[in-house]
């Protein structure tokens, strides 16, 4: 059975049709990504199998649970990492867990331990009792990504993972989600407009344009399905969607991309 | 390419939607007061991270009582009957800084979206009016640390305060649900206007109206009879009421009773109110 299946999702903000009747299916086990421009309606979609977001039309399964009308089941078993910055700079490492671990109800016995191991697990656990605004970008987002996995979710959504990262903090992230995959068998989607974050990272790509997906399958394969030589991703986006992957996106999404950058940069 | 699930519940971690669907509506409600109270200590724990916002917020009720309230007691302009009007006016300067910082604290709920944490709160299975409420107590634990300072003050000003045990539990109940009530309409506020420059616009709009149509530094009975209209529905005239009844130890236990229940009434209204609109804040 897959872990997610979207039947027509839709979501109109007034004229604009975000989310275009998204159709896709993700099994058990995988790291899955949705790749698309700015604008391109990827966060949309999170949003609305995060629940954060209530579909316009058509409905999605999340870990067996419908959307529409087992929002709160559906909760319990995912984790969320948002786009822009969600941990609280104000706190320490382990208390943006622990307030974390008490809402998820894990119980107070196992609190301090899975914790612990949550943070050491991301490479955090020196800085665990250090305010979170003496953080880099880099730590910041483990932390966030730590922080998402306490409950043990089955399916984890992380919204551009690596937005306004240096290269090697990027690898980093991309080291540790692997790792989630493999040592503890999550199941990974995640957004993003860096081709090679999706190449490198994903066993299977969706491309979203004009919040379509224009095509989904392993990145090898859709490398090989235009036909060129030496094709990259962005020369199949550029076949499908017929625009370069980095432009697009409105005055709004720019400068919140880059008020996230600076925070996290 | 595809990998085996493995068994989640790895070091003790047993399946908590099992754990909580099993038992029925009394496991929800203390599940719905702990994560309230969770949101609560979330802020206690900023707030002893760096307490430097309390001190600066304890400025402005310390010129208003040291400096107004000493002017016009030495003056008598204002006729409160057999109280002094430093006794008059003490309980007035708590619920005006309790109010201006309720009613400031939707600014974090901005803040907070446009970062992101919001969305992680709502993406948790936590109760959307758990998340409003504790929002609401958060305010209160701020509220209280002026309770503190306004005492200090007030000691010091010769205040005839009542160290009734009971009156002053009533004191904190009474802050707390100021508290509560105010960043409550803040937080509704907040989740309509979404910025910050509006947000601040309407909060400086809101406070002066809400403090000089009430009670707090002169009586309902001085005003003209359109403002006192106004007072009798501003709850800041209640909180007023019911602060004044019981730090100076002159309750009268039907009138606080009917203090805390408008007060009460009106902040259920305002978490309902809250709890429908604070998802919007994500989309």
């Amino acid at each position: 059975m897959p872990i997610l299946e979207t039947n027509a999702l839709t979501r109109r903000f007034g004229t604009l049709t975000a989310v275009d009747s998204l159709n896709i299916t993700v099994e058990a086990g995988e790291i899955f990504g949705l790749l698309g421009p700015n604008g391109a309606g990827k966060t949309t979609a999170i949003k609305m199998l995060t629940t954060l977001l209530p579909p316009t039309s058509g409905d999605a399964k999340v870990v067996g649970f419908s959307l529409s009308e087992h929002a709160a089941e559906v909760r319990r078993v995912i984790g969320y990492v948002p786009q822009m910055l969600s941990a609280d700079g104000t706190l320490t490492g382990y208390e943006n867990l622990l307030i974390f671990a008490k809402l998820y109800d894990i119980p107070r016995q196992t609190r301090e331990t899975i914790i612990r191991d949550a943070l050491a697990f991301m490479g955090l656990a020196d800085v665990a009792d250090h305010l979170v605004r003496t953080y880099s970008g880099g730590m910041i987002r483990r932390l966030e990504i730590a922080q998402s996995m306490i409950h043990q979710p089955r399916l984890l959504f992380l919204d551009e993972p690596t937005v306004g990262l240096d290269p090697s903090a990027r690898r980093m992230v991309w080291e540790h989600v692997r790792q989630m995959r493999s040592e503890y068998g999550m199941t990974i989607f995640l957004t993003t407009h860096l081709m090679e974050e999706a190449n490198s990272l994903c066993n299977r790509v969706a491309i979203m344009h004009l919040g379509k997906v224009a095509a989904l399958d392993t990145p090898e394969a859709l490398k090989q399905s235009i036909g060129k030589e030496g094709a990259t991703l962005d020369d199949v986006f550029i076949h499908h969607a017929g625009s370069q992957l980095e432009s697009g996106g409105d005055y709004r999404e720019a400068s919140r991309a880059r008020r996230v950058a600076r925070r996290v940069g | 390419m595809r990998l085996q699930e493995q068994d989640v519940s790895r070091g003790g971690l047993a399946n908590p939607a099992a754990a909580l669907t099993a038992d029925g509506g009394l496991s929800a409600i203390t599940g719905f007061i702990r994560k309230t109270l969770v949101i609560a200590e979330l802020e206690a724990r900023k707030i002893r991270h760096d307490p430097t916002d309390l001190l600066t917020r304890a400025v402005q009720p310390a010129l208003w009582l040291l400096v107004f309230g000493q002017v016009f007691t030495q003056i008598r302009a204002i006729p409160t009957g057999n109280l002094r009007y430093i006794d008059f006016m003490a309980p007035g300067i708590l619920a005006q800084s309790v109010l201006f910082i309720a009613i400031f604290s939707g600014i974090t709920i901005i803040w907070e979206r446009d970062l992101g944490i919001i969305h992680k709160f709502l993406a948790s299975p936590t109760p959307r009016a758990a998340l409003v409420l504790g929002k609401a107590l958060s305010a209160g634990v701020r509220g209280l640390s002026q309770m503190l300072i306004i005492y200090l003050l007030a000691l010091l000003l010769g205040v005839q305060l009542s160290w009734n045990p009971l009156f002053l539990i009533g004191t904190l109940v009474a802050v707390l649900l100021g508290a509560s009530l105010f960043s409550t309409f803040s937080l509704i506020i907040a989740c309509m206007v979404k910025t910050r420059e509006r947000f601040m616009g309407i909060g400086q709009v809101l406070t002066m109206p809400l403090f000089f149509a009430s009670n707090a530094i002169y009586p309902v009975a001085i005003m003209p009879l359109w403002l006192q209209i106004i007072a009798r529905l501003n709850p800041l005239s209640y909180q007023v009421d019911l602060l004044r009844a019981l730090m100076l130890g002159q309750a009268n236990a039907g009138d606080v009773a009917v203090d805390f229940l408008i007060l009460i009434a009106v902040t259920a209204v305002l978490i309902v109110i809250g709890a429908r609109v604070y998802p919007r804040a994500a989309t």
